[in-house]
C-alpha cells in the first residue's frame, strides 16, 4: 500500500472551497437489471426507477426536486438529441434538465456540484440502458473507432482493446490467469446475494480456466455480458438531507477524467489506467484523503473485465503498483478481508448496462453504507468506473456515513 | 452566368474552383464515406404496444391520470406532470379539431417538392375530459382534403376531422394505419 502516483498531472488542481455544504444521497430506485426487459419501453423502464427513488427519498419530483440529470449517449439510444426524452419520466418536464453524453457517475458528479454551488438543493440523477433494443452492437461500437486508421482494418471485435490491456497489464505485473479467474469466480458467487445479478452463479476457477477464451487471456465468464437496466439516486444539501432521512450518505468527493480521444487507441498507456488514477486523486482531493490507505471500508471498482479490478485497485491507490493480485490471493479482497472489494458481485455478475454502470455502483456502495456503515471500521467507500472501450474515461466518488 | 458544372448561380459572383462531382470528391485523400450500421428494436413497453394494436383495430386508445384527469394520446403508462401511473385506458372516437396545420413546400435538405404536404396537430374529442391548458389528447398526422388554402385563409384552424383509416386488411399496427385525417362532411 502507499502507493505513490507518478507521471500523472491532474489537468485542473481544484481546490474545493471548504465552507461548501456537504452534499448527500437521500434515496435511490432501480428497474430492470435483466439481459432483456422486452416488456418495458425505456421511458417506462426509467420511470419505475425513478418512483422507487423519490418513494425511498420521500419528495415528489413535481414540488420537491429542483434539476434533474441524465446520462445517457445518442447511439446507445438510438435516438438522435435523445436528451429530449430525459425529462419526461424522470418528472423533469418544464424543469431544468440536462444530459450527460457520459457515465452516470459523471452525472452524479454534476448534481454534487450543482448541490455544492448553492444553487440546487434537491437533484435527481439518472442513468438507463437498453442494450437487448440494439441489434448491431458490433456497428455502434465501430462507429467510436478512429475512421481513418482503425475502422478499415475491420479487426472484428472492437472489445479488442480491451484484451491488449489485459495481455500488458500481465506481463507488467506478474498476475496470472489464475488470478483474473479468481476475480470472476469470486464476484459471479457474491452475486448470488444480490438481486439485481442477473449473471451471478457458482462458478469455479476451473470451470473459468477451462472455457474456451473470449477475447484472450479471457474466457466469457470475464468479459461481463450487458443488462438492460435504470437507476436514479436523489442527492440534497446536507439542510435537506437531514430533514429527509436520519441515515444519509455523504458525497465526499468526485472526480472524472479521459485520458485520450478515444479513436487514437495507440496513445493509451497500455496496462495502466491514468484516466481512472486522475479521476481518483481528484476525488480524494475533494475527500480531504491524503492517501487511501486505511481511508476505505470498501470499494465497487471496474471489472467488466476480470483484470480490470485488480487494474482498477493498482490506479485507485487501494493496492500498490503490481501487487493487487498478491493481495487477492491471501484474501484482502473478500468479504471480511483487508478491504473488501465488490461485493455486490461487479458487473461480471450485474452486466453493463452502459452509461448506467457507474450509478449503479454508486447505488451498491449506498444501499451498503446506509443499511450495513457498522460492519466497517472506515464507514467509507470508493466508487469507481471506467466508461469500457474503446474510451479511456472513468469517473470516481467517495462515498461515506459519516 | 453558372459555373464549369453548369449550375446557374444567380445574384452571386462565383467562388474560384469548381463543384465536384460525386466520384471526383470521394477520390480525395482522407475523405470516408461510411454508411453507419446502426440498427434497432425498440420496445414499444406497455403504453405505445397498446395503443398500436388498437390502430390495427381501427381504435384509438389513450390513457388517463387519475391526479389530473389528462388523456395521453399517445399513450403513456404515466404523467409527465403528476409522476403517477396511468393505468385507466379510455377509447375515444377519433374525431376532433384541427388545432395547427403548416403546409411545407420544401423536404429536409430544403428541396423543393412537387406537391406540397399539409400536416397538422388534431386535438381529439376525449369525452369527460376538458383540456385545462394547451395541452390535451392528439395526434400529429396527415391532413387530407384540407387546402393550402384551408391553412393560409385560418379556415383549417378548428376544423372538424376523422381518421381515414386504411381496410382493415393492411392495416399493420403502426401509426399509418391511419392514412390520415380528413374533414367531416357537412
Amino acid at each position: 500500500m502507499g502507493a505513490t502516483h507518478p507521471n500523472i498531472v491532474v489537468g485542473t488542481p481544484i481546490t474545493w472551497v471548504p465552507l461548501m455544504r456537504r452534499v448527500a444521497i437521500v434515496g435511490a430506485g432501480w428497474a430492470g437489471f435483466r439481459p432483456q426487459v422486452p416488456e418495458l419501453s425505456f421511458r417506462e423502464l426509467v420511470f419505475e426507477a425513478a418512483q422507487r427513488a423519490y418513494e425511498d427519498a420521500g419528495v415528489d419530483p413535481r414540488e420537491d426536486v429542483d434539476a434533474f440529470v441524465s446520462c445517457q449517449e445518442d447511439y446507445w439510444e438510438g435516438i438522435a438529441i435523445a436528451d429530449e426524452f430525459a425529462p419526461e419520466p424522470i418528472g423533469g418536464a418544464l424543469r431544468p434538465t440536462y444530459t450527460v453524453a457520459g457515465d452516470g457517475l459523471q452525472g452524479l458528479a454534476q448534481a454534487y456540484m450543482m448541490i455544492k454551488s448553492g444553487a440546487f438543493d434537491i437533484v435527481a440523477v439518472e442513468s438507463h440502458a437498453k442494450p437487448s433494443d440494439i441489434v448491431t452492437l458490433d456497428g455502434i461500437y465501430d462507429l467510436a473507432l478512429d475512421p481513418h486508421t482503425i475502422r478499415p482494418l475491420r479487426a472484428a471485435n472492437p472489445l479488442f482493446t480491451a484484451g491488449l490491456d489485459a495481455v500488458a497489464y500481465m506481463s507488467r505485473t506478474g498476475a496470472s490467469r489464475v488470478h483474473l479467474a479468481m476475480v470472476a469466480a469470486a464476484n459471479k458467487r457474491m452475486g448470488l446475494h444480490n438481486p439485481r445479478a442477473s449473471y451471478a452463479g457458482r462458478v469455479t476457477v476451473d470451470d473459468i480456466l477451462g472455457a474456451p477464451y473470449y477475447i484472450y487471456p479471457m474466457t466469457r465468464y470475464e468479459v461481463a455480458p450487458f443488462a438492460d437496466a435504470a437507476v436514479v439516486m436523489v442527492l440534497a444539501s446536507e439542510e435537506a438531507a437531514r430533514r429527509l432521512t436520519d441515515n444519509p450518505v455523504w458525497v465526499e468527493g468526485v472526480g472524472w477524467s479521459t485520458e485520450v480521444g478515444t479513436g487514437a487507441v495507440e496513445y493509451h498507456k497500455w496496462g495502466h489506467m491514468p484516466s481512472l488514477k486522475a479521476a481518483g486523486l481528484m476525488a480524494y482531493r475533494a475527500a480531504g484523503i491524503d492517501s487511501p490507505t486505511g481511508e476505505v471500508g470498501f470499494a465497487e471498482v471496474e471489472d467488466r473485465f476480470s483484470f480490470m479490478e485488480l487494474l482498477s485497485l493498482e490506479e485507485l491507490g487501494l493496492a500498490g503498483e503490481g501487487e493487487a493480485h498478491k493481495m487477492l490471493e491471501t484474501g484482502d479482497f473478500s468479504p471480511g478481508g483487508y478491504l473488501p472489494v465488490n461485493q455486490s458481485g461487479g458487473s461480471l455478475s450485474v452486466g453493463v448496462p452502459f452509461e448506467a454502470l457507474g450509478l449503479w455502483r454508486a447505488l451498491e456502495a449506498y444501499l451498503e453504507l446506509r443499511e450495513h456503515a457498522d460492519k466497517y471500521d472506515v464507514p467509507r467507500a470508493i466508487v469507481a468506473s471506467w466508461r469500457g472501450p474503446p474510451t479511456y474515461t472513468s469517473a470516481v466518488a467517495v462515498l461515506g456515513a459519516q | 452566368m453558372s459555373s464549369r458544372s453548369g449550375r446557374p448561380q444567380p445574384g452571386w459572383v462565383n467562388p474560384p474552383g469548381h463543384y465536384l462531382k460525386r466520384d471526383e470528391m470521394y477520390s480525395l485523400v482522407g475523405l470516408v464515406e461510411y454508411p453507419p450500421r446502426a440498427k434497432y428494436l425498440f420496445s414499444a413497453g406497455q403504453a405505445q404496444s397498446r395503443f398500436l394494436m388498437g390502430l390495427k383495430e381501427g381504435k384509438i386508445l389513450g390513457t388517463r391520470c387519475p391526479r389530473c384527469g389528462r388523456v395521453y394520446v399517445p399513450p403513456r403508462m404515466y404523467c409527465e406532470y403528476c409522476h403517477t401511473h396511468t393505468l385507466e385506458w379510455v377509447e375515444l372516437p377519433g374525431t376532433g379539431v384541427i388545432h395547427t396545420a403548416v403546409i411545407s413546400y420544401i423536404g429536409t435538405f430544403r428541396e423543393r417538392r412537387k406537391e406540397p404536404v399539409i400536416v397538422g396537430v388534431i386535438q381529439l374529442d376525449a369525452p369527460g375530459y376538458t383540456p385545462g391548458g394547451y395541452e390535451f389528447a392528439g395526434l400529429f398526422h396527415r391532413l387530407c382534403g384540407v387546402t393550402p388554402e384551408d391553412v393560409m385563409s385560418g379556415r383549417a384552424i378548428g376544423m372538424r376531422v376523422k381518421p381515414r383509416w386504411r381496410p382493415p386488411e393492411e392495416r399493420r399496427g403502426d401509426i399509418n394505419d391511419i392514412e390520415c385525417f380528413e374533414p367531416i362532411e357537412g
